[in-house]
């Protein structure tokens, strides 16, 4: 009797793994971990290690306990949601709320659905989102930066996206306040732990293109039309707009969420649907809702049309021509 | 460079025998040749045990339309006729020759001359020359040669594309019988250009064999009509839809035949094949064959008859290895595990692949991510996360609306995945399925419409 294994081809494999994607996400959140470690100091860091370990310990005992499967938490995805929740929020954020925005952001926006691949929405936005409707104190008061030694007691100021909707509302000094572009470049200003330095989280989306973990279509989409978006309601101020795709959490949106697998459309042209979508809504949100940022829900309420997308807009097909 | 415009995938390319010089491997005492060699209906033998054969008598003749002639690969006699293995484990028939000698029938050509000029020039005698020679596609498919060599009415070739992709990792049978036959394979090109009366034809070569390229565009240069097109290395560029858009630009409609684009793809095997048909009246008897692996001692390109067992091959490259977990009869992508070494030399094996054990199992499943990879890869423009959950699921209609029914069943899908789904074996089952139901629909739309007008007649 011969044992030789017998399986349907292909017989080899390109190597890729769930594991090798989100770790290829997390060293792209790299840098703009460490310049949040720079600016925020101590407050980064314990928010940081708070979101990631409750977020694999409640993946780990729900697994465990509760739906009595396989423990994944290997796959490293719960970990990553930690770190996408530790930069969307503040860095002053208290220990035991970070927890309960993991339990949600896990719990409830990955768990429920059935764990890995099966939610609707960005476990983290979830959690985001959730923090932001219970502790609207908490999480709207933004520390500013370089008070490294500080946690909890740090100084806190106003945002840039605070900033834009003063100036809306009737307060032409407010823009005097604004951050020059090249500093909100580089991150010197108030904000969510993760979103302020734009350049160090495009460095991480060039280093997952080139890697070949996302696409251009649906950070690309989301920042021209962002930036389109904001040229035409902040009264067609080309520097206006390019602020307004750099302040607040747009480009960490852009880049790290609405690129979440699971919860963005499968093709190319879904995708570039999609990002479009998001990136006009979030400027909308902004200029005509009564939070300052809109990015989380234009994101959220795109997740939910990941499905209907992906029902109508079909791959190019080879050899069909309508 | 060229290359077809939609999907693919860049496995590891591990041609570990090219440029390893032909070998013919020994005449064993006894073969047993298989009499289902071809797409379509088995042969069927026309000799009896004790009859006396040669090397090119006929053994079998074709099954039906999709059929081929089967020739007799050694002189010796008829030693029975009984069900033998084929690479899938599945029982065929085959004719069991016991070896005496070597003699060969007195009309071919044994000779090693290269005739240029063709021998036979009129197109229809080209045709039933190749027909008689049990020509079948060589790189794999084993269509029917015949067949393809004359399109349906309506339909016109205007260029003959030959396969010298070779994009399966591992293999070099192609690449080696390029490198060695340069020019018989041009004059069987010329050969099938005449066949279908066409003054063009293109032979794609992956970028990976620059010699082979260099070689066959120098010696191109005195052939009329014939150009060498390079590719950019890619896989699935070997499939005749890819191959046809990457040298013409042309898709080939979903449901139609190839030859709607206006052209005829031929394996540069197939070609050889044709050459030593029409200039030598050699029929199909042997062919080359890459034996591979990395934990092989000699991975080679053999010339091989057809029906020699299997594990002589296997022998001859140094033997199987103790930490063998696979034995793969194609190469790494398509091929087709063979749950026994136990099978013989049959006209459509280009190469047997030998993987160790490490390497012979699959990784866990997990959770599909919906990371959209296997879209981008798929060289048909279907969404395989899709319909391989479709067929799961048994949502026929569903999958059919997807058009599982175009998937080439290349595997870039399942090669790509993160997730370490096994797409493609979902998809299979479910084209067999759906393509099952839609011949089904046809069948009683026809038997429907034949009834209606046989009423109307009746009136």
């Amino acid at each position: 009797m011969s044992n030789l294994n017998v399986s349907l081809s292909p017989h080899v494999h390109s190597g890729n793994s769930v594991r090798k994607s989100m770790l290829d996400v997390l060293i792209a959140l790299a840098p703009a971990l460490c310049v949040s470690f720079y600016y925020y100091g101590l407050g980064a860091v314990v928010v940081t290690l708070t979101s990631v370990v409750s977020c694999v310990l409640f993946e780990y005992l729900i697994e465990k306990f509760i739906l009595k499967t396989e423990v994944r938490i290997g796959d490293l995805s719960a970990v990553l949601t930690g770190v996408l929740l530790a930069f969307n929020v503040p860095s002053n954020l208290p220990v035991w709320i970070i927890i309960i925005g993991a339990l949600i952001a896990i719990g409830v926006g990955k768990m429920t659905f059935g764990g890995l691949g099966q939610n609707i929405f960005n476990p983290a936005l979830v959690g985001r989102v959730f923090l932001l409707v219970a502790f609207p104190a908490q999480m709207t008061t933004w520390p500013q930066p370089m008070q490294q030694a500080h946690y909890t007691d740090v100084t806190t100021g106003a945002t840039p996206l605070y900033l834009f909707q003063q100036y809306v509302a009737g307060d032409t000094e407010a823009l005097q306040q604004m951050p020059s572009a090249l500093d909100m470049l580089l991150g010197m200003h108030g904000g969510s732990l993760g979103e302020v330095c734009a350049l160090a989280l495009i460095i991480g989306g060039i280093y997952m293109l080139c890697r070949k973990t996302i696409t251009w279509h649906i950070p690309v989409s989301i920042l021209l039309a962002a930036f389109c978006t904001a040229f035409l309601c902040y009264g067609f101020d080309i520097h206006l707009a390019l602020q307004q795709i750099l302040a607040g959490g747009l480009m960490l949106g852009a880049i790290y969420m609405a690129t979440d697998y699971v919860t963005s459309p499968v093709t190319p042209r879904g995708q570039l649907l999609y990002g479009c979508l998001i990136g006009v809504l979030a400027i909308l949100i902004r200029r005509f809702g009564s939070y300052p940022e809109g990015m989380s829900f234009a994101i959220l309420m795109l997740n939910a049309c990941s499905p209907l997308i992906n029902k109508y807009i079909k791959p190019r097909r080879f050899g069909v021509t309508k | 460079m060229k290359t077809f415009r939609m999907g693919g995938v860049h496995p590891a390319a591990n041609k570990l025998s090219a440029g390893v010089a032909i070998r013919p491997i020994d005449i064993p005492a006894l073969v047993a040749i298989p009499m289902a060699q071809n797409l379509g209906a088995p042969s069927k033998p026309v000799v009896v045990k004790g009859d006396k054969v040669k090397v090119g008598t006929v053994i079998a003749e074709p099954g039906g339309f999709l059929s081929s002639y089967i020739h007799s690969s050694v002189s010796g006699t008829v030693d029975k006729i009984d069900m033998v293995p084929d690479a899938t484990g599945k029982k065929v028939p085959a004719v069991f020759i016991k070896v005496e000698g070597d003699e060969w029938e007195d009309t071919i050509d044994r000779s090693e001359d290269l005739v240029r000029e063709l021998k036979i020039t009129d197109p229809k005698a080209i045709t039933d020359r190749i027909f008689h020679s049990g020509i079948v596609g060589m790189g794999g498919a084993t269509f029917p040669t015949q067949v393809k060599l004359a399109p349906p009415p309506g339909m016109k070739c205007e260029v003959v594309i030959i396969n010298a992709v070779e994009c399966e990792p591992y293999l070099t049978s192609d690449h080696s019988l390029m490198l060695e036959h340069a020019e018989e394979i041009l004059v069987g090109v010329t050969a099938l250009m005449c066949a279908m009366q066409v003054r063009k034809a293109i032979i794609g070569i992956e970028a990976n064999k620059p010699d082979a390229i260099a070689l066959m565009t120098q010696k191109a240069a005195a052939y009329k009509g014939i150009t060498i097109q390079p590719l950019k290395l890619k896989y699935p560029q070997g499939g005749e839809k890819q191959l046809i858009d990457a040298c013409i630009g042309k898709q080939v409609p979903s449901g139609g035949l190839p030859i709607a684009t206006g052209a005829l793809v031929q394996n540069v095997g197939t070609a050889f094949a044709v050459y030593q048909a029409v200039q030598k009246n050699k029929p199909l008897i042997d062919r080359i064959v890459t034996v591979t692996g990395k934990s092989l001692a000699h991975p080679s390109n053999f010339l091989a008859r057809i029906g020699i067992p299997i594990a002589n091959l296997i022998e001859a490259a140094g033997g199987l290895p103790e930490d063998t977990g696979k034995v793969i009869s194609g190469g790494p992508m398509m091929g087709k595990a063979m749950p026994e070494v136990n099978s013989y030399m049959v006209k459509g094996c280009s190469g047997i692949l030998i993987m160790p054990n490490a390497e012979a199992r699959r990784k866990q499943a997990e959770p599909c991510l919906r990371c959209a990879k296997c879209v981008d890869v798929c060289p048909m423009g279907l969404s395989p996360l899709f319909i391989s959950k479709y067929s799961q699921k048994q949502m026929w209609a569903e999958a059919e609306e997807e058009r599982i029914y175009d998937c080439i069943e290349c595997g870039s899908c399942s090669f790509t995945c993160p997730s370490h789904r096994p797409l493609l074996d979902w998809i299979r089952q479910g084209k067999g399925k759906v393509m099952g139901i839609m011949r089904a629909r046809a069948a009683e739309a026809k038997a429907k419409a034949e009834a209606e007008k046989a009423k109307a007649e009746a009136k």
